[in-house]
């Protein structure tokens, strides 16, 4: 950094150019700084471009397709007209349900380890680090080692397995968050805690956490919103199920799935219905998210207000 | 948010175990009071030892998940080990029919689709970090970052939705055509052009990871501090001069490791690629081709592998791609650590 600004103040110092060639390369300077900031622009443009084009095209496409029967009754047989994705929907919770149940609680205490018991510790480190890089695990390799873990030992798909592999996705989301949160909760706040003679794990919970909370939610939310949308790793776990069932133990449908049979399949009724149920997730997706992001900047969440 | 919640924290902590207007030499005895409220909660060692040890195990927890992955894939992917050895990953020839397995179409499907998106997202998602951090009126700030997040926020399966149906057809009927006469010469745009194909898979996996990209060199251009900025302004630079040596030089390993996570990100991509790749194993000069990468054979094919060896076989392509993507990944972090964590990125 300091070679460069020395290089340019070199360049400016000690080349004593005649007027006209100064006046050349300032011009050459200001139109090069035009063009930089054109192509930025044109980057961005570029990038807000498709977002755009997919939610619009997504929306003209779902809601066309949208009606009372996508939310009450299940898939159609092929070359019937109708059918809807009532029985994934519900599949889509039970499998995100089972999935918060176990990942949240095990990503906010690996989070509080991290902030209040590992700071500094080569261990604490190490968990970061690992974490960190099981976020970067790709969707599907976490299918095929749960489908080795548990669908092979029950002998059948099920939702729980399905679960259990979107919580394994969810846990570093929340660890990650959950620190940071923690960190942004001002020592003196912990000190004043203790000087009092509350016991650290009360501490924790009822100061720290708590104080916390809006920051952890927003990130458990966000972790959520991004298994929500997972379709590989429930491929060879939750499998999909054309029929109702609320069965732990059975194979469950799941919205994305449903989405990707139907995507790939070369019926036009089911491509209709693909786009109704990519715009139903998008929708739950986006509105969990936002919901809880106003929610927890307002303070309601915050139990002492 | 995290403002209000750190202004609010004294009031929790004095409203609840003092009366407010308790004048100070009582305080001492109410003070054994909440003392005595809290042990006869059990609130005591054990409870502390409990507490603590069991955020230890969550934790620890999270390596017995990571020590769980590698040994199943490890022992699923014995029998293909054992069989094949390192021909595994040389060999081009995928037959399951004949007990043939060779990844190699795989391994380039995967690595051609991944650099191809790289090379078309990382200038983009650049100019985004500098458009917002460097030259973004305040007002539009927001919500253009809050814009390119959303894109992250969209799952892959409506990536693959929207781009078999949209970009498909675009690229047969619109892009491709134009591609092959401005480019064609250079032999890349050969063949068939059914919209499906390597270029199409490279183009949504570049949409996909251009957030992750942007949002993190962002980051590591915010961590650069402004006296670089001052500093080159006041030797009269103009913005882009200061810009190019005052921010991205010193930003440059964070943006390397950005450019890498992304890197993380594309490799693993299923089932939007698995979508509009084409699935068929083979290597192919044309970007036109269809091809098939790691992830979207296993999504392909795992459930209906009906023999121990094809079964075997796939789950060492998981592993292949677990430990490839642990490699990147890891590589990647200590990059972004190095810059945010406030070490200089370049000392003299």
């Amino acid at each position: 950094m300091i070679e460069g600004v020395e290089q340019t103040k070199l360049d400016v110092l000690t080349a004593p150019p005649p007027m006209r060639n100064s006046r050349a390369n300032s011009v050459r300077r200001m139109l090069s700084d035009h063009l930089v900031t054109g192509l930025a622009i044109l980057s961005t443009v570029l990038v807000i471009a498709p977002l755009v084009a997919i939610l619009l095209y997504l929306i003209y496409k779902g809601a066309s397709s949208l009606n009372l029967a996508f939310f009450t009754k299940i898939p159609a047989p092929v070359g019937e007209e109708g059918g809807g994705m009532a029985n994934s929907i519900v599949g889509s919770g039970i499998i995100l349900s089972l999935a918060s149940a176990m990942g949240v609680p095990v990503g906010i205490a690996a989070g509080v380890y991290l902030a209040e018991y590992g700071r500094g510790r080569i261990l604490g480190n190490l968990v970061r680090f690992t974490a960190d890089v099981l976020n970067g695990v790709p969707s599907i390799v976490m299918g095929i080692a749960i489908y080795s873990l548990i669908v092979v030992r029950q002998g059948h798909f099920s939702a729980l397995a399905g679960g259990v592999a979107l919580a394994i996705m969810m846990i570093p989301t929340v660890t990650r968050t959950t620190e940071e949160m923690l960190l942004t909760v001002p020592h003196a706040v912990r000190e004043a805690a203790l000087g009092l003679g509350v016991p650290k794990w009360r501490t924790v919970i009822s100061v720290s956490l708590r104080t916390a909370s809006p920051g952890i939610i927003t990130g458990c939310m966000l972790a959520f919103a991004r298994v929500a949308g997972e379709t590989a790793p429930l491929l060879f776990t939750a499998f999909g199920n054309q029929f109702w069932s609320a069965n732990l133990n059975q194979p469950i449908g799941a919205l994305p799935l449903q989405i990707f049979v139907y995507a790939i399949s070369p019926y036009d009724e089911w491509h209709r219905l693909a786009w109704a149920g990519a715009l139903v997730l998008i929708v739950l997706i986006m509105v969990s998210v936002t919901l809880v992001r106003v929610v927890a900047g307002r303070g309601i969440l915050k139990g002492n207000q | 948010m995290t403002d209000s919640a750190r202004i609010q924290v004294p009031q929790i902590v004095v409203n609840e175990p003092l009366p407010p207007s308790a004048p100070a030499p009582e305080s001492a005895r109410e003070e054994s009071l909440v003392r005595q409220y809290l042990q006869k909660r059990s609130s005591g060692r054990l409870a502390d030892g409990a507490f603590s040890l069991t955020m230890l195990l969550s934790a620890l927890s999270i390596f017995l998940i990571v020590a769980l992955i590698v040994y199943t894939l490890g022992s699923g992917s014995k029998m293909s080990i054992h069989e094949f050895g390192w021909k595994f990953f040389i060999h081009s020839d995928w037959d399951p029919v004949n007990g043939s397995f060779g990844a190699l179409p795989f391994i380039f499907g995967t690595v051609a689709s991944s650099l191809l998106a790289l090379c078309i997202a990382v200038p983009l998602a650049i100019g985004v970090a500098i458009f917002i951090t460097e030259m973004c009126p305040g007002p539009l700030r927001a919500p253009i970052s809050f814009l390119t997040e959303l894109l992250a926020a969209i799952p892959s399966v409506v990536y693959g939705l929207w781009a078999v149906f949209v970009l498909v057809p675009l690229m047969r009927d619109h892009l491709g055509p134009v591609l092959l006469k401005v480019f064609g010469w250079t032999g890349f745009f050969e063949g068939d052009n059914f919209g499906i194909g390597m270029l199409t898979a490279s183009i949504i996996l570049a949409i996909m990871i251009l957030p992750v990209i942007s949002s993190i060199t962002r980051d590591v251009m915010r961590a650069v501090p402004i006296n670089q900025r001052e500093g080159m302004l006041a030797l009269g630079a103009t913005r882009w001069e200061m810009i190019r040596i005052g921010v991205l030089r010193n930003a440059r390993i964070g943006i390397v490791g950005a450019v890498i996570l992304g890197l993380g990100r594309a490799l693993g991509e299923t089932m939007a690629v698995t979508m509009v790749i084409g699935n068929r194993p083979q290597i192919a000069k044309s970007l036109f081709a269809p091809g098939y990468t790691l992830a979207s054979v296993i999504a392909n094919e795992f459930s209906e592998a009906t023999d121990d060896m094809y079964l075997s076989a796939l789950v060492e392509i998981g592993l292949a791609l677990f430990l490839v993507t642990i490699v990147v990944n890891g590589i990647a972090r200590l990059l972004v650590w190095a810059v945010t964590r406030g070490t200089p990125a370049r000392h003299a």
